[in-house]
C-alpha cells in the first residue's frame, strides 16, 4: 500500500514536471518519460516500453497524453493513468488559461501585434519546412499508393474544402481495404 | 448547451487525429474556425503560435485558449476534458489488448494509409495561415493588399529552418521580432 502511494505520488510529479518543461511536441516527451521511467527508476522494461511508445503513437489524440495514458495504465492501473493525464493536464492548462486572460489586453498592444503577426509568417515558414519534410519522406519511399492518397487528401482539403474528419475516416478503411487484399495474397 | 458543444467539438478532435502534434491542427481548425466560428482565423494562428512556445499538446492548449474565451474556465475544463477522453477510453483499452495479442497489421496498415493524408492536412491548414498572414482575414488575394514585409519574413525564415537548421521557437521569434522592426522604421 506504502509503496503504491509511493508510484502514485512520484508518477505524479514525474508528467508534471515533463510536461511543464518539454517543448517541441509529443515526440520529445515520451523520449524524456522513456529515460526518466526505463533508466533511472527501472519501472519498466526497455523493450517494453518502447510497445507502449508505438501505441501512444499511433492512437488517436495527443502523444503526451496518450503516453501518460499507457505508462499510467502499466505501472499502477486505471488510477495510474488518472493520475498520470492530471499530472500532463496541469501545467498546459494552467500556462494557457493565464494567457488567454492576457491575450485580449496583449493583442490590442501595438507591438505585441506586429510581433504576433511577424510571428504567423514564422509559424507558417515552420509548417511549411515540416511538411516538407514529411512529405519528402513519403515521396522517396516511392510507395505509388501513399504518393496518390497524399495528393487525392491534399486537393479534398485544400482545394475542394473537404472536412477533414471524412478524410481520415476514408483513409482508414483504405488502411483496412489494404490489410484484406494483402492477406488474400498472402503477401503480408 | 455551450460546454456540451465544446465537449463534443474536442471530443472529435481528439478522436480524429493520429499521429500527434501538427496533425490536430487542420482538425482544431475546422472545428474551431470552420464550423462553429469560435475563433477568426487570424485568432486561430495567434493560437498555433502561442502553443508552439508554450509546452504542452496544441490540442490540449487549443481546447484551454478556446474554451475560456467562449465560456469561461468551466468551458476550458468541458473542452480539455472532451479532448483527452476519447484517448483515455482508446489507449487503455489497447493498452489492455496489447497484453494479448503483440501483433496489429491491420492497425499497421491503417496507420500506413493515414501518414500521407495527415502530411497532406497539415499542409492545407499551413496554407491557410500563410494567407492569413499575408493577406490579412478577410483573405481578399489581391497583388496590391499583399504584405510584402511578411512574405519577406516567411522567406527568410524559410532558409534559416532549412539551411541553417535554426531552432523553430528561435525563428519564430525572430519573425516577430524583424516584423517590429520593419514596421518601426516604416513608421
Amino acid at each position: 500500500m506504502e509503496r503504491k502511494k509511493n508510484v502514485l505520488l512520484k508518477l505524479f510529479l514525474s508528467t508534471l514536471y515533463l510536461s511543464a518543461f518539454t517543448f517541441g511536441g509529443g515526440y520529445v516527451i515520451v523520449t524524456l518519460m522513456k529515460k526518466k521511467l526505463v533508466d533511472d527508476y527501472h519501472w519498466i522494461e526497455e523493450d517494453e516500453m518502447l510497445d507502449l511508445v508505438a501505441i501512444a503513437q499511433s492512437a488517436p489524440g495527443p502523444i503526451a497524453v496518450n503516453g501518460a495514458i499507457v505508462v499510467g495504465y502499466k505501472l499502477a492501473g486505471i488510477m495510474g493513468v488518472l493520475v498520470a493525464i492530471t499530472g500532463t493536464i496541469i501545467p498546459p492548462f494552467m500556462i494557457i488559461a493565464i494567457i488567454s486572460v492576457c491575450y485580449n489586453a496583449f493583442r490590442n498592444n501595438y507591438f505585441v501585434s506586429q510581433m504576433l503577426e511577424g510571428m504567423q509568417a514564422g509559424v507558417g515558414a515552420v509548417i511549411a519546412s515540416v511538411t516538407y519534410e514529411m512529405g519528402a519522406g513519403i515521396v522517396v519511399n516511392k510507395d505509388i499508393i501513399s504518393i496518390l492518397i497524399m495528393i487525392g487528401a491534399f486537393t479534398a482539403a485544400c482545394v475542394f474544402g473537404v472536412n477533414v474528419i471524412c478524410i481520415v475516416l476514408v483513409c482508414a478503411v483504405l488502411g483496412m481495404l489494404r490489410t484484406l487484399a494483402g492477406k488474400r495474397r498472402g503477401t503480408t | 448547451m455551450i460546454y456540451l458543444q465544446l465537449f463534443l467539438s474536442f471530443l472529435q478532435i481528439g478522436l480524429f487525429s493520429f499521429g500527434g502534434g501538427y496533425a490536430a491542427m487542420p482538425l482544431i481548425q475546422g472545428q474551431v474556425v470552420t464550423t462553429h466560428k469560435w475563433l477568426s482565423m487570424a485568432e486561430f494562428t495567434d493560437l498555433i503560435t502561442i502553443s508552439q512556445m508554450t509546452p504542452g499538446p496544441i490540442a490540449v492548449n487549443s481546447a484551454t485558449f478556446v474554451g475560456i474565451k467562449i465560456a469561461g474556465v468551466p468551458g476550458a475544463f468541458a473542452a480539455t476534458f472532451g479532448c483527452i477522453f476519447p484517448s483515455c477510453i482508446i489507449v487503455t483499452l489497447i493498452a489492455k489488448m496489447y497484453l494479448k495479442y503483440q501483433k496489429m497489421a491491420m492497425l499497421q496498415e491503417v496507420l500506413r494509409s493515414l501518414r500521407p493524408a495527415v502530411v497532406a492536412m497539415i499542409a492545407s491548414a499551413g496554407i491557410s495561415i500563410l494567407i492569413t498572414a499575408f493577406w490579412g482575414s478577410s483573405a481578399n488575394i489581391t497583388l496590391s493588399g499583399t504584405k510584402f514585409s511578411l512574405v519577406f519574413i516567411f522567406l527568410i525564415c524559410v532558409v534559416l529552418l532549412q539551411k541553417v537548421k535554426m531552432n523553430p521557437i528561435w525563428v519564430m521569434l525572430l519573425a516577430g521580432v524583424m516584423k517590429v522592426v520593419v514596421s518601426y522604421i516604416g513608421g
